[in-house]
């Protein structure tokens, strides 16, 4: 039936990649145009005292130099954490926050021009850790948040988990810590902004959600957002690197509108990683009770997010920290602590997983565990707790479909897993986890009733079709998703559907590429659109015919009687009948995701109409003399729902897998002090590519991906998230391997050489085999826990002691109510 | 050759670029990649680093693939440049382009014009390389997205389809 659904194509944005005629942000060179630098704050906490920019405004080609005072107004990607400005007003929170910009004739001048300018600081306390920031209230990084440098701290209760755990025939105690990393897209950010004829702000940008950095130029620079246009140039890889609004891209807007000429800014390299966003680092602790054949009756769980110098995603990362422990495996109690402080540190926000990855490392190692304990087989002790399908969790989740069974039987029997766990030689292992992601994110961050997505067509007499979504192409081929559903519904080649995307003057809000949300989003409002169009031209065509409409068929590029297949038109022909009929053909198709059951404060993060799952098994050889670690092989099994175009998902399995790897064995966002005859600032340990190591060509394993479709009613033709969660079960089944292999914990990432070598040490001494975190700190201010009670307890999703809230719209999950963009 | 390297101070540039001669002064600070993206236009070779820690920057210089970045643009006088927009003859495709664009080895496309050229050096010298071999010359270029797979792979397709469109000329 499908003819490309399912199909492994040849993407359509294929050519222009391989031709180098893709063009991003960087590529957009215009007329007249100025070249944008910024100056970096060299200090980690501090008050401006004084910015004399006399001697950069004078040198030769300098049209501008602009200074925190240009832009007073904050701005941030969640409403509840509006608490960045485009430059520092008045203190600059990390070594890198941006204070000054010079606007030149080219980057060399602008570059020499911002050297010019003089700063005064005066040095605040700096907070390097979370553990300082919940010792010290005082000076506070920023003046809002629950208290001190403690951004957020949330606490959710389901269920009497106490009761459960003591109850239990054993319980487990871990603390588990997960290193931050970064995104380390090959593309540095850029953005060119300038003004169009008629005097509107037209900005190009590398960006993954040109909708909120529309939303975030209106109001940092209080101007209508009617009269902006966002253009999301296709990115050079995202990964969430390019998710928030970013003070570059507003700080060359308000260029652009002072000087009336194109400006533009690259970053470079170090500025990237002073951009951040990645992952968080985060302390945590798992409390489970098992009973003695392996069932889990409640998980305590408490985390510590190291959030750096802003807000950013951070109220959401925290909840993410703690939303997805409960849609794989059955927990009938559940209580989950999060919290979030400040440090002086790049901002951390959201990285492929968005705060799930760090839970799911210590959940999956302390299932490990759990299984040696009770001498049950890592696979079969999952097995037998699998979530069910089309339930609901005890943290009102609504899981649909659910192939995490099939998952891992493909991979236990593909990997040999039977004949390789407890049975390698020593020095080399094997280790299983298993994971669950987001098919996009069931609530927006700007709570409103609108459609997270549209997608409008338009009907050529031609034949051809074009496609306008405001989803915004970052590799991961949302164009080829959106084409192949057009195609698809039409019955014509994906070649003859042209693709407008991720432009805010062109196309319908799409609400950006990220929390997984594309492919099932944009391709369910691309079928209703394509459906419409169909109906209309169905209905000419059966006039024509004189057929049923329901006779009516479309597939390679004709438009026929199905029970006399000769009997048709062309499809140009039955767009052009169509048109005589109705008048210019053009639809239009939005998906809004189901109402969530979570009706608690902070229910607002987890919800999604779907999610996908994913089983991994993946084999290790550990040096016991130098702890060398090499990862040979990887099996992954991923239930996708459906794979619309199977070589793009495997693509997206393959990466998630090195993603994965990378942050497992060498990966760090680190920071260290400058020796104190210099300044003794807390500084980015190695802010480039070469020090901030990543898998090459050389360490990438070989790769067996299967793919489950469990043809989900809730994705377009079944499909599910694959950009995301294939990454998350990695780095726990490499721990889990390295004891297979060696008999050691590591229980953190990156697990390094010297981590494997001390935990041999330690375990040759006689003291347990052990590298991780002592203990979780026992002084974190928690709120008292909102009590939900379950599902199957009569629980209705709404918490039992929470204060009335002012309205429904007022909050969610922390994200409070946006009346839209400010005028 | 003496090359003043301060800002305003132009050299002249004589090469051939993707077998085009090219004859023009330049900033003489600039590297390859800068005179190859700002002042030629050729958009098509990327950077991530400007450092040389990345590759996406790599282009042919007389055949063997360099770090434009590392380049300054005056180095390259007489020389034969190529870059991505190179490869193809016309609108006829490199086999290369073909076998990326089949087999999903470029994803968001930024480090592909980079490996592209890198590849297109292995193939000129080593018609038929193993896994392995690829592996090893592509290693000085990063992908964030693909897990490099795919990659080898359709390097591996690309020299297939060579060898038998060699085959079949002979």
């Amino acid at each position: 039936m499908s003819r490309v659904i399912g199909r492994p194509r040849r993407r359509v944005d294929a050519r222009a990649k391989v031709t180098g005629q893709t063009r991003f942000a960087d590529d957009v060179i215009l007329p007249r145009m100025l070249h944008c630098k910024l100056l970096r704050s060299t200090v980690p906490h501090a008050r401006i005292v004084r910015i004399d920019t006399a001697r950069a405004a004078a040198h030769p080609g300098v049209h501008l130099v602009l200074t925190g005072e240009a832009f007073p107004v904050p701005y941030g990607v969640l409403p509840v954490s509006h608490d960045e400005h485009a430059l520092c007003p008045d203190k600059v929170r990390f070594v890198g926050d941006p204070v000054a910009a010079v606007i030149a004739r080219d980057e060399a001048t602008a570059d020499q021009a911002v050297h010019l300018i003089d700063v005064e600081y005066e040095p605040l306390r700096t907070f390097a850790a979370p553990e300082d920031s919940l010792a010290h209230a005082e000076p506070r990084i920023h003046d809002y948040g629950d208290g001190g440098n403690v951004h957020r701290a949330v606490a959710l209760q389901f269920g009497d988990v106490d009761a459960a755990i003591d109850g239990a025939d054993h319980v487990f105690d871990d603390v588990f810590f997960f290193e931050g990393n970064t995104h380390l897209p090959i593309e540095q950010h850029a953005a060119v902004a300038a003004t169009d004829p008629d005097g509107k702000l037209v900005v190009w940008s590398s960006t993954q959600t040109p909708h909120y950095l529309h939303r975030s130029l209106a109001k940092a620079l209080q101007m209508p957002a009617a009269h902006i246009r966002v253009i999301a140039t296709p990115n050079g890889g995202g990964f969430g690197g390019k998710s928030d609004p970013f003070n570059h891209e507003i700080v060359v807007a308000g260029a652009a509108l002072l000087l009336d000429r194109p400006v533009k800014i690259c970053l470079t390299r170090e500025e990237v990683f002073y951009c951040h966003r990645g992952r968080h680092p985060v302390l945590m602790r798992f409390r489970t009770g098992v009973t003695r054949d392996g069932r889990i009756t409640g998980v305590d769980l408490q985390t510590l997010l190291d959030g750096g110098a802003y807000g950013s995603y951070g109220v959401a990362s925290t909840f993410y920290t703690g939303a997805l422990q409960t849609v794989t495996y059955d927990v009938p109690t559940y209580r989950f602590r999060g919290c979030r402080v400040f440090t002086n540190k790049p901002p951390c926000g959201p990285k492929r997983g968005h705060g799930t990855p760090q839970a799911r490392f210590g959940q999956e190692v302390q299932l490990d565990k759990i299984a040696e304990r009770l001498q049950v087989d890592p696979a079969d002790l999952r097995l037998n707790i699998l979530a069910p399908a089309n339930t609901l969790t005890a943290n009102f989740l609504r899981i649909g479909t659910m192939g995490l069974g099939e998952c891992v039987r493909r991979v236990v029997a593909s990997a040999g897993w039977g004949d390789k766990f407890r049975r390698l030689p020593r020095g080399h292992g094997v280790g299983l986890a298993c994971s669950s992601y987001l098919s996009g994110a069931g609530l927006p961050i700007n709570w409103n009733d609108l459609p997270h997505s549209g997608v409008q067509l338009k009907l050529d007499r031609s034949g051809g079709v074009t496609a306008f979504c405001g989803a915004t192409e970052i590799g991961q081929g949302s164009d080829d998703v959106l084409v192949a559903v057009v195609a698809e519904v039409l019955g014509i080649e994906p070649f003859d559907v042209r693709a407008v995307t991720g432009d805010t003057d062109l196309t319908p809000v799409d609400l950006g590429s990220y929390s997984s949300r594309v492919t099932l989003m944009m391709g369910n409002a691309a079928i209703e659109a394509a459906t419409r169009a169909r109906d209309l031209l169905a209905q000419a065509v059966s006039r024509k015919l004189e057929i049923p409409v329901a006779r009516v068929t479309f597939a390679d590029r004709r438009v026929f009687d199905a029970e006399a297949p000769d009997r048709g038109v062309t499809f140009a022909d039955a767009v052009c009948m169509a048109e005589a009929q109705f008048g210019t053909i053009g639809t239009t198709g939005s998906y809004t995701p189901p109402r969530s059951e979570a009706k608690f404060k902070g229910g607002g993060v987890g919800p999604s109409p779907t999610y996908s799952y994913t089983a991994a098994i993946v084999e290790v050889e550990v040096d016991p003399v130098t702890g060398w670690i090499v990862v040979p092989a990887v099996w992954i099994a991923h239930d996708v729902g459906r794979a619309l175009n199977p070589a793009l998902v495997r693509g997206q399995v393959e990466g998630s897998v090195y993603m994965a790897l990378g942050e497992a064995l060498m990966e760090e966002q680190a920071f260290r002090r400058l020796p104190p005859r210099l300044s003794n600032a807390l500084v980015h340990k190695f802010p480039s590519m070469l020090e901030y190591k990543s898998p090459t060509f050389l360490e990438m394993p070989d790769v067996h991906t299967d793919l489950v479709e469990s043809m989900d009613p809730a994705g377009p033709f079944g499909a599910k998230e694959v950009g995301q969660g294939p990454l998350l079960p990695i780095m726990p089944a490499l721990a889990n391997a390295v004891y297979d292999a060696v008999g050691v914990r590591i229980d953190e990432v990156p697990i390094t050489p010297e981590k494997i070598l001390k935990a041999l040490q330690l375990a040759a001494a006689g003291k347990p085999g052990r590298v991780g975190p002592a203990a979780f700190p026992d002084h974190v201010p928690w709120p008292e826990a909102l009590r939900v009670t379950p599902p199957w307890e009569g629980g209705d999703g709404r918490a039992s002691n929470e204060p009335p809230r002012r309205s429904r719209r007022k909050a969610d999950a922390g994200v409070e109510a946006t009346t839209g963009v400010r005028r | 050759m003496a090359v003043d390297v301060r800002a305003g101070a132009k050299t002249r540039l004589t090469c051939a670029v993707n077998g085009e001669p090219v004859d023009r002064l330049v900033d003489g600070y600039k590297t390859l990649l800068e005179v190859l993206r700002e002042d030629l236009q050729l958009t098509g070779t990327k950077h991530g680093c400007e450092l040389g820690e990345c590759g996406a920057c790599a282009v042919l210089v007389d055949g063997e693939p360099i770090l434009s970045c590392l380049t300054l643009a005056v180095e390259c006088g007489g020389r034969a440049v190529t870059t991505v927009e190179g490869l193809s003859s016309g609108p006829r495709l490199h086999p290369l382009q073909e076998a990326f664009a089949d087999l999903g080895a470029a994803q968001c496309g930024y480090c592909t014009p980079g490996i592209l050229v890198t590849a297109k050096a292995l193939l000129d010298r080593n018609p038929r390389p193993s896994p392995a071999e690829i592996k090893e010359a592509l290693a000085g270029n990063l992908c964030r997205c693909t897990g490099y797979l795919q990659i080898v792979e359709a390097v591996a397709a690309a020299a297939e389809r060579m060898a038998a469109a060699e085959r079949t000329r002979s």
